[in-house]
């Protein structure tokens, strides 16, 4: 490479040849970016994700569990009692601060994605049965993540609170998820 | 290196233009190996069988086998009943992922005793820790195809771990997922890449082999050779002993294949994935459990997922961590009980991996991750500098014959 240089400065072969490399180095970025954007969700995937559900059959204190974007999704009927342990927690105690009515658009329906923030596995607690953990809301079985009334996370490995997903109330009792 | 005098015209015309009866000849053949190797070196030539066999196994099923989420559960149930010898293929190739971790495993450990690792070998060693890797990958990915509970479940947690990275984790996971969650997409691409990984590990295995022979096999006395008296051939004197290993291995191996198919397996992946609702006890399969054991241990999302990926991690600059220029343990008083140490730690953690994160087991769980690292990262670093080795023989050629007692 010694005639590439004269007096220690790049010569114009350097600049052509580093130029050209770097034009190729996008070329190739760009080729391959396609490949990698057919990985993410495809039209129909993103197509299927709105959710319509009528809750007028849930009774107070009632869970029922809907389908949204593959995941379930948990609709809470909460009685007033509930409500109001959730609104009176002290936030600043919690792993991830939220207030109660900030996770709700009416304070006896909540409305959360049931997959835990951990790792992704269904909590329990959708069924009278199920265990519900110390703070009454969901149990995670997985890896022991509990969460209270509200869907925030109170004790175990989570992170965070349980997703609560954009809806909107289309009628008195009709909720539009997504 | 010169070429073997071939009798066969065909074969010297041929081998002047691609020098292929020399190289069989020359790596195979009359390569030169320590004369000492005990039977723990059979395990390397083990996993080699075992990757052949997977790789056979695996392209006879994937003629059978239907990658989508509504039908791979049925496809798979199809040829373990209905297809032509279905069910010993698919449990030769099932049971095959446990016992290419076995072998694995056990190679590995030979390396941590023998030290193997070191000094002129730390490509070789980091090329094996790559293909380990690779194998995980593999393995997790063809855990899925069943799409059974297990299956789809494990899907989740582990895809899910990449959700831990800020910022980016939730796109990520999107991507992989290739939808909103584990669906026919993920499974699609996974049994592309299932299918891919494994030639893309016969690669590395082809690395790991031109490192190996630029040095040749380490062996149980940890000492260089040193001259033609310390080697024999490779054949007829290590083809001989790795078939005669290769034998009692396909007898262990074929006595799960045939009497014991699912002894490995968990019984909830013959139940159909279900997206609503996760099983009771979600377990990896068992070559994963120290890896899970260590995630669980750690109430931190992301710090369990760093220092997961950290237990593989070590092993790459295990080379540098080790200051102690003696290889073999046989002359490492001290480093001999940690070795064993370790060992049972990762037995442990393997056993802590399988039981419910609670009370003892998760403060047991937290001891063993703890030890698991404080074992590379301080007490490998330090045992080379206090700890007084024994005087190493003078060949193997003469601690062999027993000029030399050890």
């Amino acid at each position: 490479m010694a005639d590439s240089t004269h007096d220690g400065h790049a010569s114009r072969r350097d600049f052509l040849t580093l130029t050209a490399s770097a034009i190729g180095g996008v070329g190739a970025a760009a080729a391959v970016w396609p490949l990698i954007s057919s990985m993410n969700p495809a039209k129909d995937t993103l197509a299927l994700s709105t959710t319509e559900v009528d809750v007028a059959s849930v009774q107070v204190g009632q869970r029922l569990t809907v389908t949204w974007r593959g995941h379930p999704v948990f609709i809470d009927h909460r009685p007033a009692e509930e409500v109001k342990a959730a609104q009176e927690v002290d936030i600043s105690s919690l792993p991830d601060p939220q207030t109660d009515q900030s996770r709700v658009k009416k304070p006896e329906w909540l409305i959360v994605v049931g997959v835990c923030t951990h790792l992704g596995c269904i909590p329990l607690g959708q069924k009278g049965t199920d265990v519900r953990g110390e703070f009454g809301g969901w149990f995670c079985p997985c890896h022991g993540s509990q969460y209270d009334t509200s869907g925030r996370i109170r004790k175990g490995p989570a992170p965070k609170n349980l997703e609560v997903p954009p809806y909107a109330f289309t009628g008195d009792t009709k909720i539009l998820i997504g | 290196m010169t070429a073997p005098a071939s009798q066969n015209r065909l074969v010297r015309w041929i081998d002047h233009r691609l020098p292929i009866f020399t190289f069989i000849n020359h790596e195979l053949h009359e390569y030169p190996t320590p004369k000492n190797l005990n039977y723990w070196w059979n395990f390397g030539s083990l996993a080699g069988i075992m990757l052949v066999i997977m790789i056979a196994t695996g392209i006879v099923l994937a003629m059978q086998y239907t990658p989508h989420a509504t039908l791979a559960f049925d496809s798979v149930e199809r040829i373990m009943r209905d297809v032509n010898w279905g069910w010993m293929i698919r449990y030769i190739h099932m049971n095959g992922a446990s016992f290419f971790f076995i072998v694995t495993y056990i190679h590995i450990f030979r390396g941590l005793y023998f030290g193997s690792y070191k000094e002129p070998r730390e490509l070789l060693w980091m090329l094996g820790v790559v293909i380990l890797l690779l194998m995980m990958a593999t393995a997790f990915m063809g855990y899925v195809l069943p799409w059974g509970q297990m299956s789809f479940w494990g899907a989740t947690v582990i895809t899910n771990l990449f959700s831990a990275i800020p910022g980016v984790g939730e796109h990520i996971v999107t991507w992989l997922w290739g939808g909103f969650a584990v669906d026919n997409p993920t499974l699609n691409r996974f049994f592309s890449l299932h299918y891919l990984l494994p030639f893309v590990i016969v690669g590395v295995v082809v690395l790991h082999l031109v490192a190996l022979h630029t040095h040749g096999s380490n062996n149980p006395l940890g000492i260089d050779r040193k001259g033609p008296q310390d080697s024999i051939p490779f054949h007829p004197y290590y083809t001989a002993k790795d078939a005669f290993g290769i034998g009692v291995f396909l007898i262990i191996f074929c006595a799960f294949v045939f009497y014991a198919p699912n002894f490995l397996g968990d019984p909830a992946n013959y139940i159909p994935a279900n997206p609503l609702s996760t099983p009771e006890h979600i377990v990896p399969e068992w070559y994963f459990l120290p890896f899970y054991a260590i995630l669980r241990s750690v109430p931190d999302k992301l710090v369990g997922v760093l220092l997961m990926f950290g237990a593989i991690a070590v092993l790459f600059i295990l080379p540098w961590l080790d200051t102690s220029r003696v290889r073999s343990a046989r002359f490492r008083p001290k480093y001999k009980w940690f070795f064993w140490l370790l060992l049972a730690d990762c037995i442990a953690l393997g056993y802590l991996g399988h039981q419910p994160p609670e009370g003892l087991m998760l403060i047991l769980g937290r001891l063993a991750t703890a030890y698991y690292f404080i074992h590379f990262l301080i007490i490998v670093p330090l045992l080379g500098i206090i700890e007084r080795p024994l005087p190493l023989p003078t060949s193997i050629s003469a601690a062999v014959l027993g000029k030399e007692k050890h």
